[in-house]
C-alpha cells in the first residue's frame, strides 16, 4: 500500500487545517516540532529539548537545533512530551459500533457447519468512519490491532493493524487469533484438552497429512491454506490464554510447530516468564487484571507486566471486556503497570514499539525515528498518567482534528440549558 | 422501633436498635438480619504533615489528623498530643476520607465468576422488591480486599439491573469478615435498586416474552408496583391513636400495622415511599431520568441518585435543583445504545451547578479499585475542555462526601471532621494519578490495609493456599 495519500480527506474537521497548510510551499504532511521531550520509544529513550522534523508524512530527523525548511510549519512544544501515537489494544474499533446491537458488530463468526474458519478476516469489515475512531484518537491512540473475536470456534479468525488516519486498509501482515482455556471450552466439547486435539488435527490438515476429502475435515480448503501460512512462520498467532498450565502447553506446541505466537491476557504468564523470555514470546498484558475472575486467573497480579519485563519478556498491553469503546483506558493500564514496578520506558514501549514489533509493523510505526511514519502525539503532561491529556495528534504528519462526536456533545451542553 | 419482630428476638433487636438510628421508622424497615459489625480501633494515632483533603471541600497543606477510639478527633495544624499517641510522619503523602462506592456488585457477582455465585439478579420477575442483595453477598469475594487496597472503606452492594425493581441494596464496611452482617454498616439505610431502559425490556420482553417489552412497558411496571405499595401503606396506616405500650400496641401491631399479612415486596416499596429506603435508579438517558423524576413525584418518593447516567450532563441543572445525585463513570460509553452519548466530561458537568451531587461510582470490581483515577480522568477532560480547573479538594467529594450523602451515611462518614468514623486513607502522593497508591487504610480507626506489610492485601479464604504449587 502506498505510504501517502494526499487526496484522502476523511475528516470534515480537518479541512481548515489542511487548507491552511496547503497554502504554503510545504505539504500538509510537513512539520517541525521544536523543543519537545521526545519519548522516542526506541533505544535512544527520551531526548530532552529535541526537535522532530517531518516531511511528506515521514520522520526525517530527530535531534537538537533542527531548522525548519522553508514553509514547514513549526510547533513549539515548550518542553512538553512528544510520543509515538499509541496502540489502542486488541480491539474491534471499526468493526463494532454499539456492542449490544448485533447489526453493528462484525467481529465474530458464528457458522454452524465448519465453525473453525482461520480464513475469516475481520479487516474486510473495517469501517474507517466509525465514531469510535475519533474518540480513541483524541486520547492519543493512532493504531489498533483489529482482533477477530471468538464466535463459533476457538480459532476466531484473522485481524490486522489499522491506523486511525481515515485510511481504509490494514497495514502489515495479518494475525490469527485464537482462544484457549475455560473461555473456549464450550466450543471444544467442554474440555480444554480438546483444544489441543482439534488444533493438532487442523495442523495436520494444513500440512497436508489429512486427505482433502476426508469426511472428518475441520477446515475448508481456504482454511488449510490460511493456517499453512501461519505454520510456515508468516504472521503471528495471537492466543488469548491465562492459566499457566495452558501457557506451558502452548509454549511446547509453538516450539514443536515452529510458529510465531503472542499471548493476550496472560494473567498467569508471569509464572512462566523465563520460558516466555527464552522463546521470545511477547505478552499483551491486561495490566488492571488482578482478580481471579475465572479459575484460569487464580494467579492474577498487578505485577504481571513488571515481572515479565524483568525476565526479559516483551510486554505490550491489551484490555478485555469492552476494549473498543474503552481503548482510551490503555494508557491507564500502562500507568498502573508502572505504579506496580514496570519501568516507565517499558510502559511507553508497551503502548508503542512493542505492539508494533509483535504485529509486524515496527518498520512503519511505534517509535520516533527517521524513516518512520510521523504518527505523533504532543501531551499536556505524562502520557501514562490519566491526569493528563493529548493536546495534538498527528498521523502521517497530518494534524488530526482534536474533535469527536463526544466533544460535539460536550460543547453543546457546555452551553447550559442548550435544550429544554 | 416497636414491633412483634422485636418481641420475638428481643435481645438481638435491642442491640441493633442502639446502633441503627436510621432503622425504626416502621415495620417496613425492621431488620431481622441486623448488623453485627464491631469497630476495633487501634490506639490513638496522629497522622502528621500530610496534604489533607477533608471531603468538605477543603485542602489543608502540612496538616495533621488525629484518630482516637475509632473516630476523627481533630484535623489541623501542628496538633498537640501526649507522648503515648502513635505518630505517622506523612510528609509528602496525601490523606483523604475512606472512599465510598455507591454502586458495587462485590459479593453478589464475586470473583471467580462461577455460575454457583451468580447471585446478583433475581431474573424471575420484573419487580422483585422482596429480595435483598445482602442475602446474596459472599463475604469471601477477593474483590473486597482488592477494593480495600484502592482505599474503599464503604460500599453499597446492589442487585443487578435486569429488573424494573431489583431489590434492596446494602451498605457495607469493607472489612474482612465471615458474615455479611459483620460488614453491614451500622445504621445505614437500605437502597432500593430500580432500572430504566434496555435491560429490563431485553430480559423480559426480549428474553422471556413477558412484560415489559418496551420502555412504556417499563414505566407501566413501575407504576403498577407503586400503586400496590401506596395501597399497602394505606391499609397499614395507624388507626387514630390508641395508647401504646413500650413494645407496641395492645393489639400487637407495629408502626400502625393494621394486621394484614406482610408482603416483603410491598414492605420495600413502602419503605421507599416513606423515605426510609434510598431509591437508586440505574438510568442512562436524560429523557428517561426525567420520566423517573415524574414517577417519583407521582408516588411521593425521593430519588437518591441516578446511577450510570451517561447522559446526566444533559440534565445537570435539574438534577442539582432537585437534589438528586448522579453516580457516574468517568469514561464508559457505547457498549449499548443507551450508552452511546457518553462523554468524558459527564461528571464535571454534573458537578458544575450549585447544590450539585456528582459521584464517581464503579459497578465494576476493577473500577472500584481506582475510583481516584476515574476522578483524575474527569479532571483532565475538564481541563482539556477549558472548563474551570477542578481542584483535588473538590474532586475528592465525588467519592466521599457526596457518596455518603447518597447512601444516607453522611452523618457517620465521608469527611474528615471531628466525630466522624475514622475511615481514612494515606496515599503515596496526590491520589488523582495513575501512579497513586493507597499506602494505609483505616476503618473506624483500625488499620485494615498496609502496603508495606506483606502480603499487602488481606487474602480471602478463597485465595488461601492457591499460590502453593
Amino acid at each position: 500500500m502506498g505510504m501517502l495519500n494526499k487526496r484522502r480527506r476523511a475528516w470534515p474537521g480537518a479541512t481548515l487545517v489542511a487548507l491552511l497548510l496547503m497554502t504554503t510551499a510545504a505539504s500538509a504532511q510537513d512539520l517541525l516540532v521544536r523543543g519537545a521531550t521526545v519519548a522516542t520509544a526506541s533505544a535512544r529513550g527520551n531526548v530532552e529539548n529535541a526537535d522532530v522534523l517531518v516531511q511528506g508524512g515521514i520522520i526525517r530527523a530527530v535531534g537538537r537545533g533542527l531548522s525548519a525548511p522553508a514553509g514547514v510549519p513549526v510547533v513549539e512544544a515548550k518542553g512538553r512530551m512528544l510520543t509515538p501515537a499509541l496502540f489502542g489494544g486488541i480491539t474491534e474499533i471499526g468493526i463494532e459500533e454499539v456492542s449490544g446491537e448485533s447489526s453493528t458488530v462484525d467481529s465474530a463468526l458464528k457458522i454452524g457447519e465448519q465453525p473453525l474458519r482461520p480464513e475469516f478476516d475481520v479487516t474486510l469489515a473495517y469501517n474507517p468512519a466509525s465514531v469510535l475512531i475519533p474518540v480513541a484518537r483524541l486520547d492519543g491512540i493512532g493504531f489498533t490491532a483489529l482482533g477477530a473475536a471468538t464466535g463459533g470456534g476457538f480459532v476466531a479468525g484473522q485481524g490486522g493493524v489499522v491506523r486511525f488516519d481515515g485510511s481504509a486498509d490494514p497495514i502489515g501482515p495479518r494475525a490469527l487469533f485464537l482462544r484457549l482455556g475455560a473461555a473456549a471450552s464450550e466450543l471444544t466439547g467442554q474440555s480444554r484438552a480438546a483444544q489441543w486435539m482439534l488444533l493438532q488435527q487442523m495442523v495436520d490438515e494444513a500440512r497436508g497429512q489429512v486427505a482433502a476429502d476426508s469426511p472428518h475435515a475441520l477446515l475448508t480448503p481456504a482454511g488449510r491454506r490460511t493456517l499453512a501460512r501461519y505454520l510456515s512462520g508468516q504472521g503471528r498467532i495471537v492466543v488469548e490464554v491465562d492459566r499457566a498450565a495452558d501457557i506451558r502447553q502452548l509454549l511446547r506446541w509453538a516450539a514443536r510447530e515452529k510458529v510465531k505466537i503472542a499471548i493476550a491476557g496472560g494473567a498467569e504468564a508471569w509464572q512462566l516468564a523465563p520460558g516466555l523470555a527464552t522463546a521470545r514470546v511477547p505478552v499483551f498484558v491486561d495490566a488492571l487484571g488482578n482478580l481471579p475472575t475465572t479459575f484460569d486467573q487464580i494467579g492474577a497480579t498487578l505485577e504481571n507486566a513488571a515481572r515479565l519485563q524483568r525476565a526479559g519478556v516483551p510486554v505490550a498491553f491489551a484490555q478485555r471486556d469492552d476494549a473498543s469503546h474503552n481503548a482510551r483506558k490503555m494508557r491507564q493500564l500502562a500507568g498502573n503497570a508502572v505504579a506496580n514496578g514496570l519501568p516507565w520506558a517499558d510502559g511507553l514501549a508497551g503502548l508503542t514499539r512493542v505492539p508494533a514489533e509483535v504485529l509486524g509493523v515496527a518498520d512503519q510505526i511505534g517509535s520516533i525515528e527517521p524513516g518512520k511514519r510521523a504518527d505523533l502525539v504532543l501531551w499536556e503532561g505524562d502520557p501514562l498518567d490519566v491526569a493528563h491529556y493529548a493536546e495534538q495528534v498527528w498521523l502521517g504528519g497530518r494534524a488530526m482534528p482534536m474533535r469527536s462526536r463526544q466533544t460535539e456533545l460536550r460543547d453543546r451542553y457546555l452551553q447550559r440549558n442548550a435544550q429544554p | 422501633m416497636t414491633s412483634t419482630l422485636l418481641r420475638a428476638g428481643l435481645g438481638l433487636a435491642l442491640v441493633s436498635l442502639s446502633t441503627a438510628p436510621a432503622v425504626g421508622a416502621s415495620r417496613f424497615v425492621a431488620d431481622p438480619y441486623p448488623s453485627t459489625y464491631q469497630a476495633h480501633p487501634d490506639g490513638p494515632l496522629l497522622i502528621q504533615n500530610a496534604t489533607v483533603l477533608t471531603g468538605t471541600g477543603q485542602r489543608l497543606d502540612n496538616a495533621d489528623v488525629l484518630l482516637r477510639d475509632g473516630r476523627i478527633v481533630a484535623v489541623g495544624d501542628a496538633l498537640q498530643v501526649d507522648a503515648s499517641v502513635t505518630r505517622i510522619n506523612a510528609d509528602g503523602k496525601w490523606v483523604t476520607p475512606g472512599l465510598i462506592d455507591v454502586h458495587s456488585h462485590l459479593g453478589v457477582y464475586p470473583s471467580p465468576g462461577v455460575s454457583a455465585h451468580s447471585d446478583g439478579n433475581e431474573m424471575t420477575a420484573p419487580v422483585t422488591a422482596n429480595v435483598w442483595a445482602e442475602h446474596s453477598v459472599w463475604p469471601q469475594d477477593p474483590g473486597f480486599q482488592a477494593a480495600l487496597a484502592g482505599g474503599v472503606t464503604s460500599m453499597q452492594v446492589l442487585p443487578g439491573s435486569a429488573n424494573l425493581v431489583g431489590g434492596r441494596g446494602v451498605t457495607l464496611k469493607n472489612v474482612p469478615a465471615t458474615t455479611y452482617q459483620a460488614m453491614k454498616f451500622p445504621g445505614a439505610p437500605w437502597g432500593l435498586k430500580m432500572a430504566c431502559g434496555e435491560n429490563p425490556k431485553r430480559v423480559y420482553g426480549g428474553g422471556k416474552g413477558v412484560a415489559p417489552a418496551t420502555r412504556m412497558g417499563n414505566v407501566a411496571g413501575y407504576r403498577a408496583a407503586f400503586i400496590d405499595a401506596a395501597d399497602y401503606i394505606a391499609k397499614n396506616t395507624p388507626k387514630p391513636a390508641k395508647r401504646k405500650g413500650w413494645f407496641g400496641s395492645d393489639k400487637g401491631d407495629s408502626a400502625g400495622d393494621a394486621g394484614g399479612k406482610r408482603d416483603l415486596k410491598l414492605d420495600t416499596l413502602a419503605g421507599a415511599i416513606q423515605g426510609d429506603i434510598r431509591v437508586h435508579i440505574h438510568c442512562y438517558r436524560a429523557d428517561e431520568m426525567a420520566t423517573m423524576l415524574d414517577l417519583s413525584k407521582e408516588f411521593g418518593f425521593k430519588v437518591a441518585a441516578f446511577h450510570h447516567g451517561v447522559e446526566a450532563y444533559k440534565l445537570a441543572d435539574r438534577l442539582a435543583a432537585e437534589g438528586v445525585c448522579g453516580a457516574l463513570w468517568a469514561d464508559w460509553w457505547g457498549f449499548k445504545m443507551e450508552a452511546f452519548d457518553g462523554i468524558a466530561e459527564n461528571i464535571a458537568l454534573v458537578d458544575r451547578p450549585k447544590n450539585s451531587c456528582a459521584i464517581v461510582h464503579s459497578d465494576s470490581p476493577e473500577g472500584i479499585q481506582r475510583l481516584n483515577q476515574e476522578a483524575a480522568k474527569v479532571m483532565a477532560a475538564a481541563r482539556r475542555a477549558h472548563m474551570p480547573e477542578i481542584a483535588p479538594e473538590r474532586a475528592i467529594t465525588w467519592m466521599t462526601a457526596n457518596a455518603a450523602k447518597a447512601l444516607g451515611i453522611e452523618a457517620q462518614t465521608g469527611t474528615l471532621e471531628a466525630g466522624k468514623m475514622a475511615d481514612v486513607v494515606i496515599w503515596n502522593g496526590n491520589p488523582f494519578s495513575s501512579y497513586a497508591l493507597a499506602e494505609q487504610v483505616f476503618v473506624d480507626g483500625r488499620r485494615v490495609y498496609d502496603r508495606s506489610t506483606p502480603p499487602a492485601t488481606p487474602r480471602s479464604d478463597f485465595q488461601l493456599g492457591q499460590e502453593l504449587r
